[in-house]
């Protein structure tokens, strides 16, 4: 498939190894921003063929396993009305909240339906008059334009029985909190070229100088993530700083400006909840006040719920990049794809599932991965 | 209703009153019947009464049987084929044995789907179609169906009469007989138009045995052709997803390929049709039933450009996605470039193409080498395969 294969070249894969293994001479801590890059490098085995001395951490870029639990609770109650169509990307439905998921509301008689885009859910709403379409906006940059387009195409055609229950987050807030952390082990970032491709990466900049630490702008194949690691260690290794682009096929510098034009009409930046990691400063967006009627939160009185976290389980540190997967004592045995304890072991991008998936936990001893 | 528009009505009765007559006469006044031709499926159709007979009577019948009157028992008497009989006795006469009971593959499957109608087929050709391949690639002949109708109240009957229209073509391409059925309806809102269910028979030939234990370390791993093409299809017409070739479900009777195979390769030791689940349940469930490891090269796994594009969009694995005319095989590796190229050969078997090994580590496990030389292990699919968010 064109734009594919030639990112999947197994010939053009054993060059950049070996120009990774030839740069390398000391041991590096590397994190992947984005769930969609961890789902890669397990995929494909990319961290087997890695040498030694360079471990990945898993970042917090998956959007199912930071979105707080309250917010999951406040969703499945509004997902429980009678008049509501509750509508969500498909890997949000095998979310736990607190003791229960989408999928169990919806075999209790609750109406859900997964859609591709948020674009979808006017229509549903325009085909059903006399109930209110609700749609779970989660996710980070990549996905909040495509969510802010549906409520501000609401609002021009009219469309009034249509809210969204909003859980945007951003990425270079989070990454602060990671690299201001007194326990964070990461030494250069392949940031999220998703992310990137509707914000640019000037943002990032501060970061790197502020912290001295080097960040490749990285795309999703196996060769986009080779070379971001190439990339990365190079830097590490010269003892630069700084923000490079690897993904350049897809990500300006300047980001997209039609699309952030919107992002600026429709939300707000605000403090954000992170589940697992807690409120970071100015890390995620709400509605902004013109758009305020759409907001699923202020139409349903769901504020007053109780929300009891599993005390197991360890995603937090691992969305953080302090434990890996397997480390902790649940995985893939009181926490698994079937029964999650935490949001990590459900979407196939959370660092937990892709581990199960990948089959990690059954790997014999002798092929096992970690050899730090 | 629909009907009731297209009824003919008797003409009006005018009265000329220069010719009133002494008595009335009641000769062109009609009685309102129930109507003989419905444009739906209605609850009566399921009663056991009128409806019902005409049912079998109008289109089950001349559906599947070529003789009507087979069609009107409780059951159906099932004959095997004279030579098969006679070979099987011949056989064990020879062998100085008792005559042996013939051995008869008999197998169940239930279909649902939605669109009842997709690219490439419908609900009545799925359910032949499975259940012959259910029997085909154990190493049976299908000789014979039943297959039973849940309808639900409603149904345009335009759409039941497509379904056995093409599961009677259905029928005869796999070379099977539908010999006997049942149908009941239940009301409108209680089930999704259509469930068919169909059992089959199949006759074993003598000393066959296709087992997912005789595989054995070195042994290879064939697969029929592309896969995911069903469970793509199905979804691209789900969710008006639109590629710039049609994708086609690939539903198909495998009873001919297997034969093909089966001839020219009889040391083959086992196969299925990888549907439901994809190829990784029927690659776990070698693993699994064999207690040996499977190693499998992603390169060389045939999938379609326009699946594989639809996967990368949707946050699916090809591997999870279902296929309905597509089979696996193990064959020992001596005979493994013999079997591939009989496959080829077949229509059903063009793309054909050797996946990978049985080995002895890994046991119970199925281990998939990446294009780029990384490795992963293949699990079974958890719950269903949900499209990720991006």
């Amino acid at each position: 498939m064109k734009y594919q294969d030639e990112y999947r070249d197994p010939a053009a894969a054993r060059k950049l190894l070996q120009a990774i293994r030839h740069v390398t001479t000391r041991p590096w801590t590397i994190m992947e921003i984005c769930g969609g890059q961890t789902h890669t490098i397990v995929r494909y085995g990319i961290d087997e063929l890695l040498p030694p001395e360079i471990e990945l951490v898993h970042g917090p870029g998956c959007p199912v396993c930071v979105t707080p639990l309250e917010l999951i609770d406040r969703a499945l109650e509004i997902a429980s009305q009678p008049e509501v169509i509750f509508c969500s990307f498909g890997d949000m439905l095998r979310v736990p909240g607190s003791g229960r998921d989408l999928f169990a509301v919806k075999a209790a008689g609750g109406d859900i339906r997964v859609v591709y885009s948020p674009l979808d859910c006017l229509k549903i709403a325009e085909e059903n008059p006399h109930r209110t379409v609700v749609f779970f906006a989660v996710g980070f940059e990549t996905t909040a334009p495509a969510n802010a387009m549906a409520v501000w195409q609401a609002k021009r055609r009219g469309i009034t029985n249509f809210a969204v229950l909003v859980s945007h987050v951003l990425v270079p807030p989070a990454m602060q909190a990671i690299l201001s952390s007194p326990s964070s082990r990461v030494q250069g970032f392949l940031a999220a070229g998703h992310v990137c491709a509707v914000m640019g990466y000037a943002d990032y900049e501060p970061l790197a100088d502020g912290f001295g630490v080097p960040i490749v702008v990285t795309g999703f194949e196996p060769l986009d993530l080779l070379e971001g690691v190439y990339r990365c260690v190079l830097m590490l290794e010269q003892g630069r700083a700084g923000v490079e682009n690897q993904y350049a096929r897809v990500v300006r510098h300047e980001g997209n400006a039609r699309a952030m034009q919107l992002l600026g009409e429709v939300f707000e930046i605000s403090d954000r909840k992170w589940r697992g990691i807690g409120t970071i400063p100015r890390s995620g967006y709400r509605l902004a006040p013109e758009y305020a009627g759409f907001d699923a939160e202020q139409r349903f009185a769901v504020d007053r719920l109780e929300v009891a976290e599993s005390t197991v389980c360890l995603s937090g540190r691992i969305l953080q990049g302090l434990t890996r997967p397997h480390e902790c004592p649940a995985f893939g045995t009181e926490c698994t794809p079937e029964h999650p304890l935490g949001a990590t072991m459900v979407s196939s991008e959370g660092a937990c599932a892709a581990y199960y998936n990948y089959g990690r936990h059954r790997r014999p001893e002798t092929a096992a991965t970690d050899s730090h | 209703m629909v009907a009731t528009v297209a009824r003919k009505l008797p003409p009006p009765i005018r009265i000329d009153e220069t010719k009133i007559m002494d008595r009335p006469d009641f000769s062109n006044l009609s009685c309102p019947a129930p109507l003989a031709a419905d444009a739906r499926v209605l609850l009566g159709h399921g009663s056991g009464g009128k409806l019902t007979a005409d049912l079998i009577a109008g289109l089950f019948v001349p559906g599947y049987c070529s003789d009507p009157a087979a069609g009107l028992e409780d059951q159906a008497i099932v004959s095997l084929a004279r030579n098969q009989a006679e070979e099987l006795h011949a056989e064990e006469a020879d062998a100085g044995r008792e005559r042996s009971a013939a051995r008869v593959a008999f197998t169940t499957d239930s279909f649902v789907v939605r669109p009842l109608f997709f690219p490439g087929g419908d609900i009545g050709r799925l359910a032949i179609n499975g259940t012959v391949n259910d029997l085909a690639v154990g190493g049976a002949v299908p000789l014979c169906l039943s297959a039973a109708f849940i309808l639900e109240e409603g149904l345009p009957m335009d759409d039941l009469k497509r379904i056995v229209s093409s599961m009677r073509q259905a029928c005869e391409e796999a070379n099977v007989r539908l010999v006997t059925g049942d149908t009941k309806v239940v009301d409108r809102g209680k089930g999704d138009q259509v469930f068919i269910t169909t059992s089959g028979i199949g006759v074993m030939p003598e000393g066959r045995s296709l087992s997912v234990r005789n595989a054995r370390p070195g042994d290879r791993v064939l697969v029929s052709g592309t896969v995911g093409d069903h469970g793509i299809a199905i979804m691209s017409v789900r969710e008006g997803i639109e590629f710039e070739t049609l994708l086609e479900s690939d539903t198909a009777p495998l009873g001919g390929l297997t034969r093909a195979m089966l001839a020219a390769c009889p040391t083959i030791r086992w196969m299925r049709d990888p549907t439901r689940g994809g190829l990784s349940s029927t690659l776990n469930e070698l693993a699994e039933g064999s207690g040996i490891g499977v190693r499998l090269n992603e390169a060389a796994i045939p999938i379609r450009p326009e699946v594989r594009a639809a996967c990368e969009m949707l946050g699916l694995d090809p591997l999870y996605v279902a296929n309905e005319g597509k089979l696996v095989a193990v064959v020992p590796t001596e005979d493994a470039s013999q079997l591939l190229a009989v496959m080829r050969n077949h229509p059903l078997g063009q793309n054909a193409a050797i996946i990978g090994e049985i080995v002895d580590d890994h046991r119970g496990m199925v281990i998939q080498k990446s294009v780029i030389g990384g490795e992963r292990v293949v699990t079974l699919l958890t719950g269903e395969q949900l499209p990720r968010i991006c």
